[in-house]
């Protein structure tokens, strides 16, 4: 390790040095503010780092880590969206009886295991990124312990994310028996000169994608998303929609890119693309079709946010039709950031109108008239909504128009007529909240928001408005980015 | 920037409006009243042939590009004028709200004027789509009794037709980038792309779908009655006059240049839809009970005119449909304006329940009778002028089909005829007591439109003339 290593680490021991002292000031000093004030310090001087973190130049920081535009791109994400998450938890957890410092620990724990993620270029830190993360979250889930519906969702969560996480490491090893590599470079290497033909290496890589399925939540992997969506604390649920699945899609792409995953399956007994368009359509269509029949938003937003996760599988088989051409991972890139930012603020609506005190208000029939109640939240859900709809001048159209020009340019003519079926599905239901909140006179609950939380909210709303009038800076971001990836034809 | 700048006054206009009402509850319908003067002044100082351009997202080669030819500047006069007839008709009518209701009623004006200038095709699409959304929350939040159900029905059907719009425009700019290396999503450009003729038709055909649902055609009409009948009386005049022309305007601006040789070889179906449209459009309007429900049949039955005149593609018959338009935005938005002033007095839309309405209101039904003539196609008015040039044109192109559309025609005086004798004629009501006639506003806005449609009935000139050069350029036939 050399002083560049660290330079390039910056931003990951940055928030290490952070979590320690949140950790230690807990343990001598409870007071919930003190600890908030931390966290969102620490994720200041961690998004700060990333300057002179990138100022040391892609880098590789022994195998297992790669530091590049890439990487900083998502771990800038991630902060923001743990930043995003304290503002909304702090309020929500506020009349708790119980303690509530440990929430920030935890979140801060979690942020570098997805930070991990993104940086991972090797089976190992794959590993060690994903189980921060999830170990972090199983503790969030569970947060306020003495509800039932919280401990319910957390036991369901650790069972099917432990089974995810033991069939990939299965496929891993399987991967690692065929070829005797697990950085994702030499698995690339492989790819050029081995046999790929090993009937080892394909059930592995089956086992790879199933795992990976099951952190995505795809169809038919995804039984569990709704109910721990539902059960998890709003701000919670928040963080589990956004980092946990950009975190794991920005590790299966840069192994897709690095390890050639696709070609690597080329000649393979199964073949992982088509593996991966299977999954993608029944994700798209059964997703958005369950969200038809729900009552509670934040199920609604699940089987929602499956059906997105869909779509974006479409960018990655783009990779595969269009090889060597960054469109693919500019797609993804441009995807994601819409996708985290209409999520987000959706959840950030949901997680003001509910608290730890009170408990969730995700009835749909909860939100009747919330545009005479609360217009500024009304208005950011609205604007989230249609976004996710995919209305024009909105980040979900942007996000939904970059993947029909990469799916026609890659011919995916199949997945694009499901995403058409899939979105048309997907107005009734987001339409439905939109009228519930416009219907008038109806019985109003008091709105715990407080400013902090809404002004939040507004900024998120805001963001999905101007990615959507304006997307020419961030498609210049990823292009960028999509360039300084190493793609090979 | 001249023609962004009137776009982005209506929609500073409108957000304004809906913070003003917190001053006064009548400050956003003043100030709406202000937004629309003076885009009409901004309006008639932008020179017909402005085009102006700025790059957007030069990633995908899409520009703004807007131009304001002779039929974009009909269109969008008629825009303002409706909206001003909008806003008068929704004074007293419009209670709870009225700064977002005025919001919501300029953004979608905001959204056409965009709709009828855009000449990039993601601009239009853009423009197509945005203007949908403050259109549903009119019908939604001050909608009538089934309001739910038809905001729901007009958005999907309007939405998911706008899909299949969005795939054939991204089909059409790959392969136009296939084969010129030119990504680019400018109208002027996508003119000259070669397309393999397979391509063509099933492109054409995603294009079409979308704009016959705005039209509406038979088959994909049903939104129609609902999404009129449950709108306030401004959206029901927005919606006639003005939405479903833009349905009008894509075939005329956008399915028929873009796709000459597939248009050609559809035209028999588009022209049958057209007079089918007519006819059925007409028999539905006679068999209905609600005043409101039959003025919205009859508008499927006018636009149908507006389908035979664009499919014809000779100069008489799309002049006649550009008449057309202009002429039934007039007629039926005042007809809907009479439904919503019968509704805001009687508390009812069905006809049963008036009857002899003349004695209490005479100016009432002395307007009712000036736009149920027009409707029906009396020469003198702008409608007549409108269907006989379609019909004159079409008889050229097919002539069974023509004389199909000119019995529609006769089944129009039927139903114009019967809505008045069932509501400002006959026995009347012993139910209804005393009606208040038209006061000065409402009768005002009404002899302005009775004024509009005796001069395009006397002298369309002034119109064909604005719209000569551009029906020409688009390339129809002579």
């Amino acid at each position: 390790m050399t002083a560049l290593d660290f330079q390039a680490l910056a931003p990951h021991l940055t928030l290490t040095g952070g979590l320690m002292v949140v950790l230690l000031a807990v343990s001598f000093w409870r007071s919930h503010r003190t600890a908030f004030a931390l966290t969102l310090l620490s994720l200041a001087a961690a998004f700060i780092a990333l300057w002179p973190g990138l100022g040391a130049g892609p880098r590789a920081v022994t195998p297992l880590l790669m530091l590049d535009a890439y990487a900083a791109f998502f771990n800038g994400l991630f902060i923001l969206i743990g930043a995003v998450t304290a503002l909304l938890a702090h309020r929500y957890l506020e009349g708790r009886a119980g303690s509530q410092e440990e929430f920030h620990v935890l979140l801060l724990a979690a942020t570098l295991g997805a930070m991990t993620l993104a940086s991972a270029q090797h089976f190992a830190a794959l590993l060690l990124g994903l189980e921060i993360l999830s170990i972090s979250l199983y503790a969030m889930v569970a947060y306020p312990e003495e509800d039932h519906p919280p401990l319910e969702a957390a036991l369901k969560y650790l069972v099917l994310s432990g089974v995810g996480s033991t069939i990939m490491l299965f496929g891993m090893a399987l991967i690692y028996h065929a070829t005797g590599a697990l950085g994702f470079a030499e698995l690339a290497a492989f790819a050029a000169t081995g046999d790929r033909a090993d009937l080892w290496l394909s059930a592995g890589l089956v086992l790879f994608v199933i795992g990976i399925a099951f952190k995505l939540s795809l169809v038919p992997f995804h039984m569990w998303t709704p109910d721990v969506y539902q059960g998890a604390p709003a701000p919670v649920t928040a963080y589990l929609a956004t980092v946990s699945k950009a975190a794991v899609f920005a590790v299966l792409l840069r192994f897709a890119v690095d390890a050639q995953l696709l070609d690597l399956s080329s000649g393979a007994q199964v073949s992982v693309a088509m593996l991966f368009a299977i999954i993608a359509v029944l994700s798209m269509v059964i997703g958005n079709v369950l969200a038809l029949l729900q009552n509670s938003i934040k199920r609604l937003l699940a089987y929602s946010s499956i059906a997105h996760v869909g779509y974006l599988l479409i960018a990655l088989l783009v990779l595969n039709a269009l090889p060597g051409q960054p469109m693919a991972v500019e797609t993804a890139l441009v995807f994601l950031v819409g996708y985290l930012a209409m999520t987000l603020a959706a959840f950030a609506v949901v997680s003001e109108l509910s608290s730890a005190a009170d408990g969730e208000r995700d009835q749909i029939e909860e939100y009747s008239g919330l545009f005479w109640r609360h217009p500024v939240l009304a208005s950011v859900l609205t604007a989230a909504l249609l976004s996710l709809a995919g209305i024009p001048l909105t980040a979900g159209f942007i996000a939904k128009f970059y993947l029909f020009a990469a799916g026609v340019d890659g011919e995916l003519w199949g997945l694009l007529w499901a995403m058409v079926v899939g979105s048309a599905i997907s107005i009734y239901y987001y339409l439905k909240i939109v009228f519930a909140m416009t219907v008038r006179g109806a019985d109003a609950p008091a709105i715990p928001a407080s400013f902090a939380g809404v002004a939040t909210a507004a900024v998120l709303g805001v963001v999905v408005l101007a990615i959507g009038i304006y997307p020419t800076p961030l498609i210049g971001l990823a292009s960028d980015i999509a360039q300084g990836l190493r793609l090979t034809p | 920037m001249q023609i962004l700048g009137l776009i982005l006054l209506l929609l500073g206009g409108g957000a304004l409006a809906a913070l003003s009402e917190r001053l006064h509850r009548n400050a956003p319908r003043w100030l709406a009243l202000g937004v629309i003067a003076a885009s009409t002044l901004y309006l008639l100082a932008i020179p017909v042939g402005t085009e102006e351009q700025a790059a957007w997202i030069p990633r995908f080669g899409i520009s703004l590009i807007l131009a304001m030819d002779g039929l974009s500047f009909a269109m969008v006069a008629l825009t303002l004028f409706l909206g001003l007839i909008a806003i008068v008709s929704s004074w007293s009518e419009i209670d709870e709200s009225p700064g977002f209701f005025q919001f919501n009623l300029l953004w979608t004006l905001a959204g056409v004027v965009g709709v009828f200038t855009a000449l990039d095709l993601f601009l239009f699409f853009v423009f197509w789509e945005v203007m949908l959304v403050p259109m549903y929350f009119l019908i939604a939040i001050w909608g009538h009794e089934a309001r739910a159900y038809a905001a729901m029905k007009f958005f999907l059907f309007t939405q998911i037709s706008g899909l299949l719009m969005l795939f054939a425009i991204l089909t059409l700019v790959y392969l136009h980038y296939d084969a010129s290396g030119v990504i680019t999503f400018a109208y002027a450009d996508l003119l000259d792309a070669e397309l393999d003729p397979g391509y063509a038709f099933l492109l054409m055909l995603g294009f079409f779908v979308a704009f016959v649902v705005k039209l509406p055609g038979v088959p994909f009409h049903t939104w129609l009655p609902d999404a009129h009948t449950q709108a306030p009386t401004a959206g029901s005049v927005i919606l006639a006059g003005i939405l479903l022309k833009t349905g009008a305007y894509g075939l005329l601006r956008f399915v028929v240049p873009l796709f000459p040789e597939a248009a050609l070889e559809f035209r028999w179906p588009a022209m049958f839809l057209g007079a089918a449209s007519v006819i059925y459009g007409g028999y539905l309007a006679f068999s209905q009970s609600d005043f409101k429900r039959l003025v919205a049949y009859s508008s499927i039955s006018h636009m149908g005119f507006v389908l035979l005149g664009v499919f014809a593609w000779n100069t008489v018959a799309v002049q006649g449909a550009v008449v057309q338009m202009v002429a039934h935005g007039f007629s039926t938005a005042a007809l809907f304006m009479m439904a919503g002033a019968l509704q805001q007095r009687l508390h009812t839309r069905e006809m049963g329940q008036m009857g002899g309405l003349w004695l209490k209101a005479p100016r009432m039904g002395a307007v009712a009778l000036f736009f149920v003539i027009a409707s029906l196609g009396m020469p003198g008015l702008g409608n007549f002028v409108g269907e006989f040039m379609v019909l004159i044109g079409a008889f050229q192109v097919d002539v069974p089909l023509t004389i199909a559309a000119a019995i529609g025609i006769i089944v129009a005086a039927v139903y114009a005829l019967s809505l008045m004798q069932r509501s400002f004629q006959g026995e009347p009501n012993a139910a209804v007591e005393t009606m208040p006639d038209f006061g000065f506003r409402e009768l005002s806005v009404m002899i302005l439109m009775m004024v509009a449609l005796v001069w395009l009935g006397i002298y369309p000139e002034t119109l064909l003339n604005l719209s000569a050069p551009v029906v020409s350029g688009l390339g129809v036939h002579p």
